[in-house]
């Protein structure tokens, strides 16, 4: 496919809007509507639009990820959080929460959910960016 | 709160996603499945015990209590599934380790095999329908991905039929859960049961059981819907073959078991004597019809799941304590020697090169350790005293006589006969006969450290003939609990 001018222009800066709302997504899932899922979605979308409007080889340089690898970690890390409470003595995947005065962002609440919930980011933008490139080498 | 219940779940998971790390170092893979096999078969052995002399165990996951959170149920039946299930996936992965080839092996062979087992075993813990579709679909997903391993043509073709079945039978799960929900407005399985007790089992609750028994049919291969199973089985490598043969049918078996003893048990001459039993003689005829007019090693074999299921349901279907342990003994021993002569196929097809066994013959005497070893285990299916298959019938035969059910006895000893002929035609015609391979083929094609992994489902076999007292005493308690609907209940909701 011919590299299209305006497609490549206008992919830089949305490519940086997708990724960054993935992010506020991510974080706004604990209480509101988002989460790792949605927001891992997103990011696979942001990170698609750069595979569709460059070229595969040119984006791989720019991430070299093994994305198997990448949803190796996400489920470790989800899994992993809901064991922490087998440790202390409570039913797999209870979760805890409680409120913290940190330097910058003022009081916030940290929860165990935020480590899952940053597996299931992981998993979600491994799976769908390693099923949809797996179809396109094949063509390749 | 009994952690315990959710590791036969956990553990083959966690390592499952390890094992995704090494994915190009084999040999880690295996060193870290092996072991894995065995400490699952630790653990389902001391929940088994413990279930035992304690009694029921849950587990409300993030401790969300009963009715409204996912509840992990470990009572007899379960762990004693938990535990046929640790015990056949140590022996078909050695299997697999001593068979399969280096190239299978490395496309993220062992990582799905451990997935498979998580699902399996999850869908015998869950004390929740909706849970229950998960683990259902996390199994699903994983035997697609085995049953289509190694991509050869034939396997490409036959497990597009077996997606396409098993994805229709999941949409028809969803629509019977949402059913259930709609009327009872719960998912958790014994709280469905109070409530479907006190709506009394009739109208549309009868029509939700019959879409359950369609749902978990097409999974365990009931009559009519039976067709998908003897091709699909046909195209993968025996470890694979031997694993899905013995255990995926029974986890659709177990499903109906569960909910036709837990939930729809109002309705007995309805559901259980008029519909089940007339399934259950159709499945056992039509299944071993099937295998008679086979001439091939392997779809004797799968047509022979079909018509052993259909035994498994006889018991569910005459529903009395003894009829249902004689139910499990089947599920128990057919899990061991069918997955055991899945294996002997493979094990028979790495010396003749084929499974056709017209090709074949003579092997008794070139390979006298395999055959001597496969009659056994031929000998156990077909239920000939004092070997495991014998005490199932008899207690199923013994239980329809007692409840004047003659029809479906008349039909099962009739099976009984004809699965005989079958394996008895496989052992004329394997290792009877003339001699089809050459002196030095046979020298060379040795088989014996590949049979000796079969060796423990066969030794199973014989312990389970003989020691078929203690067994039984141990499955009648197993299927009073489950026939008193009250025990789980009270152990889920803590009334």
């Amino acid at each position: 496919m011919k590299s299209s001018l305006m497609l490549h222009t206008i992919t830089r800066i949305v490519a940086f809007i997708i990724l960054s709302f993935s992010v506020f997504l991510f974080f706004a899932g604990h209480n509101n509507p988002g989460g790792g899922f949605i927001g891992g979605l997103m990011t696979a979308a942001g990170l698609l639009l750069l595979y569709v409007s460059f070229d595969l080889k040119t984006i791989k340089r720019v991430i070299p990820f093994n994305y198997t690898t990448m949803i190796a970690i996400g489920m470790l890390l989800a899994i992993g959080t809901g064991v922490v409470s087998m440790f202390f003595g409570d039913a797999y995947l209870t979760q805890y929460f409680d409120y913290f005065q940190l330097p910058i962002l003022g009081e916030t609440e940290l929860t165990t959910a935020l480590p899952f919930d940053l597996g299931i980011y992981l998993v979600v933008v491994g799976v769908a960016l390693l099923s949809i490139l797996t179809i396109a080498e094949d063509d390749a | 709160m009994n952690n315990i219940v959710i590791l036969p779940i956990l553990l083959p998971l966690i390592v499952g996603v390890v094992l995704l790390l090494f994915a190009k170092n084999l040999k880690v893979q295996r060193v870290i499945s092996g072991i894995t096999m065995f400490a699952l078969l630790g653990i389902s052995l001391y929940l088994a015990h413990i279930v035992y002399y304690e009694g029921i165990k849950t587990l409300e996951l993030g401790n969300w209590p009963a009715p409204f959170g996912i509840v992990l149920v470990a009572d007899l039946l379960s762990s004693f599934m938990v535990l046929l299930t640790g015990i056949v996936g140590i022996v078909c992965l050695y299997f697999g380790f001593k068979t399969l080839s280096e190239a299978r092996l490395k496309g993220y062979f062992l990582p799905f095999y451990l997935f498979l087992i998580t699902g399996v075993n999850g869908a015998f813990l869950t004390g929740d329908l909706f849970n229950l579709f998960v683990f259902f679909e996390v199994m699903l997903i994983s035997s697609y991905i085995l049953i289509v391993h190694g991509g050869t043509k034939y396997q490409l073709r036959e497990s597009l039929k077996y997606v396409i079945i098993n994805i229709v039978a999941s949409g028809l799960f969803i629509v019977g859960v949402a059913y259930i929900y709609a009327v009872t407005g719960t998912l958790n399985m014994a709280d469905i049961s109070v409530k479907v007790a006190e709506l009394e089992q009739q109208g549309v609750l009868n029509v939700i059981a019959i879409l359950f028994l369609l749902v978990f049919g097409m999974k365990g291969a009931l009559f009519p819907l039976y067709f998908w199973l003897p091709k699909s089985y046909f195209g993968p490598p025996s470890a694979i073959a031997g694993l899905f043969g013995g255990l995926l049918t029974k986890v659709g078996i177990y499903c109906i078991i569960r909910v036709f003893t837990l939930i729809f048990y109002h309705d007995v001459a309805f559901t259980h004597h008029t519909v089940i039993m007339i399934l259950a003689g159709a499945t056992m005829f039509f299944g071993v019809l099937g295998a008679v007019s086979q001439f091939d090693f392997k779809r004797i074999l799968s047509f022979h799941i079909i018509s052993q299921v259909g035994y498994m349901i006889m018991g569910l279907a005459i529903f009395t304590p003894l009829a249902l342990a004689g139910a499990l003994y089947h599920i128990a021993h057919n899990i061991f020697v069918k997955s055991a002569l899945f294996l002997y196929a493979g094990a028979t097809q790495k010396v003749t090169g084929t499974t056709d066994l017209k090709k074949m013959g003579g092997l008794l005497k070139t390979h006298p350790f395999l055959g001597w070893t496969f009659f056994v285990a031929a000998m156990a299916m077909a239920g000939i005293p004092p070997l495991s298959g014998f005490f199932s019938k008899f207690a199923l035969v013994l239980s329809g006589i007692q409840e004047e059910q003659y029809y479906i006895v008349f039909v099962g000893l009739f099976v009984g006969i004809l699965t005989l002929f079958s394996m008895m035609k496989i052992f004329i015609y394997a290792f009877w006969g003339e001699q089809k391979l050459t002196d030095e083929e046979a020298k060379e094609r040795k088989i014996g450290s590949v049979v000796v992994t079969i060796l423990p489902l066969v030794a199973l076999a014989v312990i389970m003939g003989l020691a078929a007292e203690p067994v039984f005493v141990y499955l009648l308690q197993v299927s009073e609990q489950i026939l008193d609907p009250s025990n789980y209940i009270n152990s889920v909701l803590k009334e």
